[in-house]
């Protein structure tokens, strides 16, 4: 591992012009190409870019998918997002341990295979689901692992196994994003007005913003389109990573064009030349077929030079693939993602549409806006705001998994009560919904006739949905344990906040808490969510703060009545190592 | 280059300001001490601590990064900002490895002198007995990440104030380190004692070797006089 890697290196970074925007492409193409990228190799690239090694190094170390030490020649990440385990994730995990010898972050002796867990993969809808070399495997159970070892160490392709198949899984279509489009249609309504027409159509619409946090569509074109620069860029946020959603997915699969109609509509409203798709890591094995349908487009004259002959404008779409990390769907933290630097939210302002990639202004929506912006050139902005509530027009893309008949995803008319859903998706004794993902609310029986919708309860699109035998408390830990996981580590507050939240939690879970640990729950909740950061931080609390009232109950029979006992202190632990150190034995302390 | 002149109240005070400033610069300006821990005059806002909080109308803002406007109603001493940014405090210290009794830096230490002026005593959040690194192969400083409390200081000055990149991040989340610009320790960089970012850090973190204890008890820069008394004596008018 001397010389030859480095005549590789310097062909990668030359593949990318030795750009440093492009930093990330190159030391996921040397991860490819090697396995891992080594301190040595982090220096090296550093000296063919010209850049300070230390800068290569912070990028290269925040990202899951950027391994550092060799791994095995397998890659082997098990999800144990909330609803993967709820669906027998242990146990699978569990096999993989007994076939392999290894225990979870291991790599067999023979350097065959590495094992490790990541968070959700989009696929709690098929789980337990894992990712080997980035193929994904869905339904996984017990009984499967030691034949999928097998064909592996036969030289089958993992791509070739029973259970590399994923499940479209689209259970209820609508009218907005799962139906026919003629290519260009939209593109052509677009081209016949003015770009500040085409933004006054979708204002028209009311469209909001479907990540979650609803901002509308219309005005954030509009900023972005008013700024003063020759040079504006629109991002596609196809990083959904929040546990349990997983229509970007579907989306991704069956409506790709849908996607980069709305995304040539946006840049041409906007006055984009660029566009970049972020996808995540995670769903590199759409890549292909996405690229695939942009050469098609690109052929068609819907992409590229004077699109659909229209003199002057011009727009092309990249796919800019992520590597492993929650933040990123932070629409800062994406932009500095999509620069090739560690994946840390930026203060606002200044705000993308001010000053965003390449401090240009930039408008990031997501996949399925994206979407409805192309249906509403299609069918026209009054059609999309008769669906719908007065705030929410339209439909929502749910992603709906956990103890039902029927995960999958579902269109539905914004407004629907969580009691209809249940229903429609075949959920019985539900005891909560977890509404928004990890970072979303756990809502109560007494709330199930509150509404999907901005105005009361907004979602990027998880639903989980979680029975009467569940132990919920616990699936609010692993929530917990999610955000330490993916944390940037940039403020103080989600930082170090959610490790001593998880420490407090535990305690109380563990019957080890008193009245006053709740206190000191919610005071360090409260702060994790009044001064974070950014929207990861200040909703990474909320797995504590939306069941601690709601919830109290779980909370009560856990903890135990003060009685001036510590029972966090355990005297023997606590003497064990002095009184072993001085020779004596334990005997006698209690 | 506007001479135009914003004004708005902090704590009920009214403050003018030139309109290109931060919330930090205005209220410093105007004698307002804002607490905060990684933001220094002469660098650019890393936006790390959140300790300069504020609120403005109704919503917590980093002070830091935030810029004035006319007609803005910031909060700032209150007992429930100065809670939170109290528990901030807290957080670093259970994170950290911080011994005060023995650290050399005791008494012009920023995180020290904070939590004195916000009134922490004991903290009651679990300690996390970190494993961190020290660096101690360069011949006249050493870093010891024990005391880093990643306020980015060190980083910023050295790109911005002597134009060198000695330091980085590391890593992401509660494993976040600093980083130094080599493989092989601080002695492999360009960074030398009379660096600017030597004289930055807040903590004991980054310190010239052979300096310690210098100061006599009594001397030293907070023994007298909380931080922050060097904002908040200073005239309005100058």
């Amino acid at each position: 591992m001397t010389h030859h890697y480095r005549e590789q290196i310097k062909n990668i970074a030359n593949k990318y012009g030795n750009d440093r925007g492009y930093l990330m492409n190159i030391a996921q193409d040397i991860v490819k190409e090697f396995g891992y990228i080594s301190d040595e190799m982090v220096a090296h690239v550093a000296e063919i870019l010209n850049i300070p090694m230390v800068q290569v190094r912070d990028m290269v170390s925040f990202y899951s998918f950027l391994p550092r030490k060799p791994l095995g020649k397998n890659v082997i990440r098990l999800s144990n997002a909330v609803i993967e385990r709820m669906k027998g994730a242990d146990e699978v995990g569990k096999a993989f341990e007994k076939e392999l010898g290894i225990s979870f972050g291991e790599t067999t002796k023979d350097n065959l295979f590495t094992l490790l867990h990541t968070a959700c993969i989009g696929l709690s809808d098929q789980a337990p689901g894992a990712l080997i070399n980035n193929v994904p495997l869905t339904n996984l159970k017990p009984a499967d692992v030691p034949q999928i070892i097998r064909d592996i160490k036969a030289g089958k392709n993992v791509s070739d196994l029973p259970q590399a198949r994923v499940l479209l899984n689209l259970k209820k279509e609508g009218e907005v994003i799962c139906a026919p489009l003629e290519s260009g249609q939209a593109i052509r309504n677009a081209l016949n007005m003015k770009p500040e027409e085409v933004i006054a159509e979708i204002n028209k619409s009311r469209l909001r913003g479907r990540g979650g946090a609803g901002f509308p569509t219309a005005m954030k074109w509009d900023f972005c389109r008013k700024q003063k620069s020759p040079i504006r860029y629109l991002i596609c946020n196809a990083d959904e990573g929040e546990p349990g959603t997983f229509k970007d997915r579907v989306i991704l699969t069956e409506y790709p064009d849908l996607v980069f109609e709305g995304m040539t509509i946006a840049g041409y409203a906007i006055g984009a030349k660029e566009g970049i798709m972020y996808l995540r890591g995670e769903y590199a094995y759409l890549l292909d077929n996405l690229e695939k349908v942009l050469a098609k487009r690109r052929h068609l004259g819907l992409l590229g030079e004077n699109i659909c002959g229209r003199e002057g404008f011009s727009f092309d779409i990249r796919i800019q693939l992520g590597a492993g990390a929650y933040v990123c769907g932070e629409e800062s933290a994406l932009i500095e993602s999509a620069e090739g630097k560690r994946g840390a939210p930026r203060d606002r302002p200044p705000f993308p549409v001010q000053k965003g990639y390449k401090n240009e202004p930039t408008s990031v929506n997501n996949v399925e806006t994206l979407c409805c912006a192309a249906r509403i050139l299609e069918k026209g902005g009054e059609w999309f705001a008769k669906i719908g509530t007065k705030d929410s027009t339209g439909t929502k893309m749910l992603s709906v998994s956990g103890d039902c008949e029927h995960p999958g995803v579902y269109e539905v008319e914004y407004g629907i009560t969580i009691e209809n859903l249940l229903e429609l998706v075949g959920a019985k004794d539900t005891q909560a919904v977890q509404v928004g993902g990890a970072s979303g609310k756990c809502v109560a029986p007494k709330d199930f006739g509150r509404r999907i919708s901005f105005e009361d309860l907004p979602t990027g699109g998880s639903i989980m949905i979680f029975g009467k035998n569940r132990d919920l408390l616990e699936c609010m830990h692993q929530f917990i344990e999610f955000f330490i996981e993916e944390s940037c580590g940039w403020c103080v507050p989600c930082r170090a906040g959610t490790t001593l939240l998880e420490k407090k939690f535990r305690q109380i879970l563990d019957g080890k808490g008193t009245v006053q640990s709740l206190a000191e729950l919610r005071r360090i909740a409260q702060t994790v969510k009044a001064m974070s950061r950014c929207g990861l931080g200040q909703t990474s609390a909320n797995p504590v703060l939306t069941t601690i009232y709601d919830f109290a109950d779980l909370y009560a029979e856990r903890i135990k009545e003060e009685d001036g006992k510590l029972l966090t202190f355990d005297l023997q632990k606590a003497m064990k190592v002095g009184i072993e150190a001085s020779g004596r034995t334990m005997e006698g302390v209690k | 280059m506007s001479t135009n002149v914003v004004t708005f109240t902090i704590d009920g005070v009214e403050v003018k300001s030139a309109p290109d400033k931060t919330i930090i610069q205005a209220a410093d300006d105007a004698g307002i001490y804002i607490p905060r821990l990684c933001y220094l005059k002469d660098l650019p806002p890393g936006g790390h601590c959140r300790v300069c909080t504020v609120k403005v109308n109704g919503r917590p803002v980093n002070s830091c990064t935030y810029p004035v406007a006319e007609g803005i109603v910031v909060e700032n001493d209150t007992e429930e900002l100065n809670s939170f940014r109290r528990n901030i405090i807290e957080m670093l210290f259970v994170e950290g490895n911080h011994f005060c009794p023995s650290c050399e830096v005791a008494g012009k230490c920023e995180l020290q002198a904070l939590a004195y002026r916000l009134g922490l005593l004991t903290p009651q959040m679990p300690y996390l007995y970190a494993q961190k690194e020290l660096d101690a192969t360069h011949p006249d400083v050493y870093l010891d990440r024990n005391r880093c409390v990643l306020c980015g200081r060190c980083v910023r000055a050295s790109i911005h104030l002597d134009k060198k990149n000695v330091f980085g991040f590391e890593n992401r989340g509660i494993n976040m380190r600093i980083s130094v610009n080599s493989n092989d320790g601080l002695k492999d960089t360009d960074l030398t004692k009379d660096d600017k970012a030597m004289s930055v850090c807040p903590t004991g973190c980054l310190v010239v070797k052979r300096q310690g204890y210098l100061t006599p008890v009594g001397k030293r820069l907070y023994d007298k006089k909380p931080i922050g008394s060097e904002i908040e004596t200073k005239t309005v008018k100058s």
